[in-house]
């Protein structure tokens, strides 16, 4: 039997050897890494990692990372939101500039993003010396840290939603107004079913990178243990303290969180595929 | 979303508690790298002693990075309570440019305020493949060395200094000479990390590099926590007398309504029974009768002061 191939096919030699490049990049370079931080971990034992993670340094790092994401991404969830249907759904002046403002956060470094906070709130800065005589701290505590997590993770969402809402036009949120709908009756029966599967994306890329922030958290956090150190910079504190088997031990919790976030994407997606389809196809 | 609202308030809520029923009295010690593992052994003593005067429960919290680095976070508001930093000149700089403290700090301590001294030693691979003895062996052909960058670390300014210092004091010795020797010591640099702990981590755990410039106390650490078979550690013949200071920012402690506690503390690191736990952390005690039952740990050594380089 002649082998026939298709003119816009690939030769199959060419197809094997491009999915292998493709299956070794992905091994060396994603699995082999994270595969490495959990032995790591666990190179001493599971109840050596436990411990570790049962230090008081370390669970006040978890809680402060937890809580860091808990206000973050629902407020960046609402801007987002609010971002998304200002620019799909209206004509205004100066939209393409509100677009653009909200790309900012990617291409500024996350380590300038920080020190923006730092040169407005710090005792040098703006507000300092106003700041400390109402004894109120922003940066080197909590809101600080909040702040410049917010501020790296902003387009997270409404970059998620924009092509989405734009995709799907304004006919039915008009549709509803003109049946007397009220503004926020069209947008909670109308906009959000429609969008609930791109904010869910949104929402969960948002808080895997609120959770693993590193260079702008690093510039306003003070590095003061057990109290302004997240995750990501207790890892690195560990790290240096000759503290092996803690690092990879709070890394791997950092990476069981996000392997948890995805496996919980895919598990919504699978399950709820004939109504994702659906909303597509608006 | 209302799920996650409730999650944040409840983690508000617990953090809150948490504070509430924090110790008595807080104190915030900014200090630099290589000083981890002494002020964690520190803080414990001194909260169990000030607990036994005063019934007082404290709690010393800590904050470590590169020395200049965490000087620029004080002065851009990070709330120490005291610094503990590795040269004069970084705490000169929060008394010039937050004037968080008089001036004349200094001499407000004894000792130039500075508890404990170390030095600037050589750590080298096991064996000493390369014989590295002294300062002009680091600038032989192919030799590589390691050290932090001298902008960010005090450390790094200090083996500056103590290579300076070795170069003057060389018969026929000047300015000139002890400049043009510093600069071919940097060109055996290949990597220039921010601060101490990381350029120990870039020799011992990275594995690049001949020699490390280090801090003694740092050296020491790495041979302990690796063992003493991949390292050793080198005394040249003369290196620098290295002062890290302490003191306390007078606004902060004041604002906090924390003196009393906070010169108490920087009081207790003279006393005998801190300077037996720095000696044990491998600083030079000041005490000279703890500096002589821990003999055995410092190598004598010739260490030129600033005053001995510069003239004062």
């Amino acid at each position: 039997m002649k082998f026939r191939r298709y003119p816009t096919q690939d030769h199959p030699l060419l197809r094997i050897l491009l999915s292998l490049t493709a299956i070794s990049v992905v091994a060396l370079f994603l699995v082999l890494p994270l595969a490495t931080v959990f032995t790591e971990a666990l190179r001493k034992g599971f109840g050596m990692a436990i411990d570790a993670l049962k230090d008081p340094d370390a669970l006040a790092a978890v809680r402060l990372t937890l809580l860091t994401a808990a206000i973050a991404v629902p407020l960046n969830a609402a801007f987002g939101i609010a971002g998304a249907w200002a620019i799909a759904k209206f004509v205004f002046k100066g939209k393409q500039f509100l677009t653009t403002l909200i790309d900012l956060p990617f291409s500024i470094l996350p380590v300038v993003s920080g020190l923006i906070y730092v040169l407005i709130f710090g005792l040098q800065g703006w507000f300092g010396d106003s700041l400390r005589d109402a004894n109120i701290k922003i940066i080197f505590a909590l809101p600080g840290i909040v702040l410049a997590t917010i501020f790296v993770t902003f387009p997270f969402v409404a970059r998620e939603l924009i092509p989405l809402m734009t995709d799907q036009g304004r006919e039915e949120e008009e549709a509803a107004t003109s049946l007397g709908a009220s503004g926020w009756q069209t947008f909670a029966r109308v906009t959000l079913p429609n969008i609930k599967w791109g904010l869910l994306y949104g929402v969960l890329l948002c808080n895997a990178r609120a959770m693993g922030e590193f260079g702008a958290v690093s510039v306003v956090s003070g590095h003061i243990r057990g109290l302004t150190n997240t995750m990501p910079l207790h890892v690195e504190v560990l790290y240096n303290d000759y503290q092996f088997v803690g690092a990879f031990a709070v890394a791997s919790l950092l990476a069981l969180l996000a392997i948890v976030t995805l496996v919980l994407k895919s598990l919504l997606e699978w399950h709820f595929a004939d109504e994702i389809a659906a909303t597509h196809r608006h | 979303m209302r799920k996650i609202q409730a999650l944040a308030f409840a983690a508000v809520v617990a953090l809150s508690v948490g504070a509430a029923n924090a110790a008595d009295v807080k104190l915030l010690n900014v200090s630099y790298d290589p000083t981890r593992e002494l002020y964690k052994d520190l803080n414990t003593a001194f909260a169990a002693q000030w607990k036994a005067k005063t019934g007082e429960n404290v709690i010393i919290n800590q904050s470590h990075g590169g020395s200049g680095a965490q000087a620029r976070a004080v002065i851009d508001g990070l709330d120490a309570d005291v610094v503990t930093l590795a040269l004069a000149y970084d705490i000169d700089a929060i008394s010039q440019k937050a004037k968080l403290l008089p001036v004349n700090w200094q001499k407000r301590l004894p000792e130039n305020a500075t508890p404990y001294t170390s030095t600037i030693v050589f750590l080298v691979r096991k064996g000493n493949p390369w014989k590295i003895k002294d300062w002009p062996d680091l600038v032989k052909p192919g030799i590589q060395v390691i050290t932090p960058n001298p902008k960010t670390s005090g450390g790094a300014r200090w083996a500056y200094l103590a290579a300076w210092a070795y170069a003057l004091k060389q018969p026929g010795g000047n300015p000139e000479k002890a400049k043009a020797f510093v600069a071919a010591l940097y060109h055996h640099v290949p990597v220039l990390d921010t601060g101490a702990r990381g350029s120990t981590t870039t020799f011992v755990q990275r594995g690049i590099g001949d020699v490390l410039l280090d801090w003694e106390n740092e050296a020491q650490l790495a041979l302990k926590e690796q063992g003493g078979d991949k390292f050793e550690v080198v005394y040249p013949k003369a290196s620098i007398l290295a002062e890290p200071p302490v003191a306390v920012l007078d606004k902060n402690v004041d604002r906090h309504g924390t003196r009393k506690v906070a010169e108490a503390y920087l009081q207790f690191l003279y006393t005998k029974q801190a300077q037996e736990i720095e000696a044990k952390d491998f600083y030079r005690p000041r005490d000279p009768e703890v500096a002589k039952a821990f003999a055995r740990s410092f190598p004598p050594l010739t260490l030129y002061t600033i005053d001995d380089i510069f003239g004062g």
